[in-house]
């Protein structure tokens, strides 16, 4: 196995459970309880952390897509479909958050009309897609539809950021043009809750990344030892 | 349950089972690996 590989894997994973670890005393001691929304607004810097860590993990597939096209090398194609896997955990995560932060606050689980949730919906749509098409075609063909597809599908990320200014939204902006609606605890927590979720992110990201590589090199020795 | 505690919970447990399911799936791979490696050098010995 190539070790600098599972070496980074190992400092990140160690790093990430200490910083998520510290997360649960800020999240829910540190960080003052909203005077509207109460505890439950609690959820917001789960839902908010792991919103912009998808954010990221499909700007990173985007890069590895673009990269793999020109550069045909498998490396870049292993490294995208394992940002995307894990950029579909984190989106299920904030479409779970989302409704259970929403069903108390607006007394609904879901509006339709709303286009941050459905821009939302999309996207976690378009990236199972990803999933299933690259899956679903076998070799060097089926990596190619799909990282043109993660290159297409990344246009609907700037969509669900901007949804809330573009078009009227219920949907709560902790950061506008206006500043930010927060107290310094919570901002300290929200800022503190995205930077321990980046990490567990990397550390998912080089796990799956693993995943692919030793599942890439078992592929090609048995096909030596079918061949000798 | 409150909404605030099984949205936690939600959040901790699909992270826990996406981890120790890629963590199984890597040491499976692992061993598949060794397993083919050592039946490439038997074939050449």
């Amino acid at each position: 196995m190539n070790s600098r590989l599972l070496r980074w894997q190992r400092a990140v994973g160690w790093l990430a459970l200490v910083l998520v670890a510290l997360d649960v005393y800020f999240v829910f001691f540190y960080a003052p309880t909203e005077k509207y929304m109460g505890d439950v607004q609690r959820l917001m810097y789960y839902h908010v952390a792991t919103a912009w860590n998808a954010y990221l993990a499909f700007g990173l597939a985007l890069v590895f897509s673009i990269l793999y096209l020109w550069r045909r090398d498998e490396r870049f194609d292993r490294w995208a479909v394992s940002a995307v896997e894990v950029g579909v955990v984190f989106t299920t995560l904030v479409l779970i958050t989302g409704p259970l932060w929403a069903r108390p606050v607006w007394n609904a689980w879901w509006k339709w009309d709303d286009p941050r949730l459905t821009s939302t919906l999309i996207l976690w749509f378009i990236y199972i897609a990803y999933l299933i098409l690259r899956a679903s075609i076998e070799g060097p063909r089926g990596k190619r539809i799909a990282a043109v597809f993660a290159v297409i599908g990344f246009v609907d990320v700037p969509i669900v950021h901007f949804s809330v200014q573009w078009w009227s939204s219920f949907h709560p902006q902790v950061i506008s043009s206006q500043g930010v609606n927060m107290t310094g605890e919570m901002v300290f927590t929200l800022a503190y809750t995205s930077f321990a979720f980046m990490a567990l992110f990397f550390y998912l990201l080089l796990l799956r990344a693993n995943v692919e590589r030793i599942k890439a090199e078992t592929e090609r020795l048995e096909e030596r030892l079918s061949a000798d | 349950m409150t909404y605030l505690a099984a949205g936690t919970f939600i959040v901790w447990l699909a992270i826990f089972i996406y981890t120790v399911s890629l963590s199984n799936r890597l040491a499976k791979l692992h061993r598949r690996m060794e397993e083919l490696k050592q039946a490439l050098d038997e074939k050449g010995a």
